[in-house]
């Protein structure tokens, strides 16, 4: 049964103080905190097994290797994919969106249109710049409206046989917004175009199917998911993986190197040049054990209780405006008082042990779109408490009464 | 009065607070009392890089002395900037070059000094003494 309290004694960090106060972390959509699961796994690694991978005859590389392969099979599972070779491991979602953007340059050209939600991240819009940059093809961008969700009957009108790529993150990071990506993805290919989901917000909430998705592209990051920073992933259908040149030159990715030509390795090892984050790797494996041992129908379930409890808790002050009011919603609430500025808000809460996210969460065109400066952004995840809201709303009354 | 003199009266000030909360409250207070930019002069180029707020900061030079005007959309940001210019304005811009910033460790805002903090008071000293640095230059 889900318990909050049994799963916070995982997280050693929730227990410090901040400024003499017990910390309330919310700022779960920037980075998840890390379970002592993962942590043992980490300091296992080092402690026990660590060597490179691939190459070694030895035991330890060869115990280091079956970990790492082991730990791809479960983000395998998890996402569902056909096959391990389709997931790559990365640095984390940026660097995925970029060895896809970097292998479509070879593949776009003039007059080639790529379409981008006015939702994205800066990650998700400005490698695609640079390719268009590079090929001459055009970026597109699909509108979103006053709630915050993405205006579907002009993503239908730029649908063209000139679209090939389209690029949509599942969930906001700065709102929050569930994008409708089933429609987006069975449209898209009506018309050929690939799709690209960036799930670097939707996968601390939601477990994806690919395969059900039927998506081209969908790429994660391990440190949302309770993993830890510099590890991610691209799963790739195949055909495409296949079709793409690799991404950096380097050992890992060859077959066979003379002066004259150089055979690339097969999937998944054409895309992980050099020595990977191997400890990352299979810590990323093992924070998806720990999720899944949770299950992400109870998470979302009690994250959308949280949700509702802060919603309704902070609209009850005076002057709160929330941006993003989506039916489908993760658990992120961005808001800002009225004549107030973000800034000034998380100031205030920082005094209190509140770690809250503020600015434009690298998503300006959301900012320019609202004409504000950036927002107070709350989000909560599985080990939050409603009594950590609780803390967080009288934090933002007190903010107010200072602040005016 | 001198910029040390000027330091010392405002350590002496933040000394009577308890807690932060009185801190901040007076930081705010302060940041209402700051001689406010000319609106000609709050242009993008006048922006101090390096704050998560806007900071726009003017200055002028007057018998010798610089003159500082300023403004910030937010409200604590304000109050660090108008402690720096009360610091700073109407002194001499040698004296502001060679000016010690230790005070700021000792009215509680140590916490602001760090480099990467996303409010910029380092980058606020830096942009304040290169207007210093630059008169300097004309007065020469």
């Amino acid at each position: 049964m889900f318990n909050v309290e049994t799963i916070r004694k995982d997280f050693p960090i929730l227990s410090r103080k901040v400024n003499g106060k017990p910390l309330v972390y919310l700022d779960n959509a920037a980075t998840s905190q890390t379970p002592q699961q993962v942590i043992d796994v980490i300091v296992g690694y080092y402690s026990n097994y660590n060597a490179n991978i691939h190459r070694g005859v030895h035991t330890l590389s060869q115990e280091a290797t079956d970990k790492y392969e082991q730990a791809r099979q479960k983000i395998q599972n998890h996402f569902n994919a056909k096959h391990a070779h389709e997931i790559i491991f990365t640095s984390g979602t940026t660097h995925s969106i970029n060895l896809v953007a970097n292998g479509f340059s070879t593949l776009l050209k003039k007059g080639d249109d790529i379409l981008v939600s006015a939702l994205e991240h800066h990650s998700n819009i400005v490698p695609w710049q640079m390719l268009c940059e590079r090929t001459g093809a055009n970026l597109k961008v699909i509108p979103m409206n006053q709630d915050g969700e993405l205006v579907i009957p002009e993503f239908d009108a730029l649908l063209s046989k000139n679209t090939k790529l389209v690029f949509v993150n599942h969930v906001s990071n700065a709102l929050g917004t569930v994008n409708p990506i089933e429609y987006i993805i069975k449209q898209a290919h009506l018309y050929g175009a690939a799709v690209l989901i960036d799930g670097a917000q939707s996968t601390p909430h939601i477990k994806p199917d690919v395969q059900a998705l039927d998506v081209d592209f969908y790429v994660a990051s391990a440190h949302k998911m309770c993993g830890p920073t510099g590890e991610g992933m691209l799963y790739g259908k195949e055909s495409w993986l296949k079709k793409l040149p690799p991404y950096q030159g380097g050992g890992e990715m060859i077959a066979e190197v003379t002066f004259e030509k150089t055979t690339y390795a097969d999937l998944p090892y054409k895309f992980e040049a050099g020595t990977p984050n191997i400890c990352g790797g299979i810590a990323f494996g093992a924070a998806i054990d720990y999720m899944n041992a949770i299950g992400f129908d109870a998470i979302s379930k009690y994250e959308h209780e949280l949700l509702e409890h802060a919603t309704e808790k902070l609209l009850e002050i005076e002057g709160l405006k929330i941006y993003g009011t989506s039916k489908q919603k993760t658990s992120v609430i961005s808001f800002n008082l009225e004549g107030i500025h973000p800034y000034d808000v998380g100031t205030i809460l920082d005094k209190l042990g509140i770690a809250v996210r503020t600015g434009h969460h690298c998503a300006q065109p959301i900012m320019d779109y609202f004409n504000i400066p950036g927002t107070v952004r709350a989000s909560f995840a599985f080990y939050n408490t409603k009594e950590e809201i609780d803390v967080l709303v009288s934090g933002v009354k007190k903010a107010k009464m200072m602040l005016s | 009065m001198s910029i040390k003199d000027i330091q010392n009266e405002i350590i002496d000030e933040f000394s009577m607070f308890e807690d932060w909360e009185e801190r901040y409250q007076y930081m705010i207070d302060l940041g209402k009392d700051l001689p406010l930019i000319d609106d000609q002069y709050k242009t993008d180029s006048n922006i101090i890089k390096g704050c998560q707020s806007k900071v726009w900061v003017h200055a002028d030079l007057k018998d010798d002395k610089i003159e500082f005007t300023a403004d910030s959309d937010a409200i604590i940001t304000k109050g660090i900037i108008a402690i720096l210019i009360r610091v700073f304005s109407n002194q001499h811009p040698k004296d502001i070059i060679d000016a010690d910033m230790d005070f700021i460790d000792k009215i509680g805002l140590k916490e602001h000094l760090s480099p990467t903090r996303a409010n910029g008071l380092v980058s606020m000293i830096k942009q304040l003494k290169m207007y210093a640095i630059a008169y300097q230059t004309q007065l020469k």
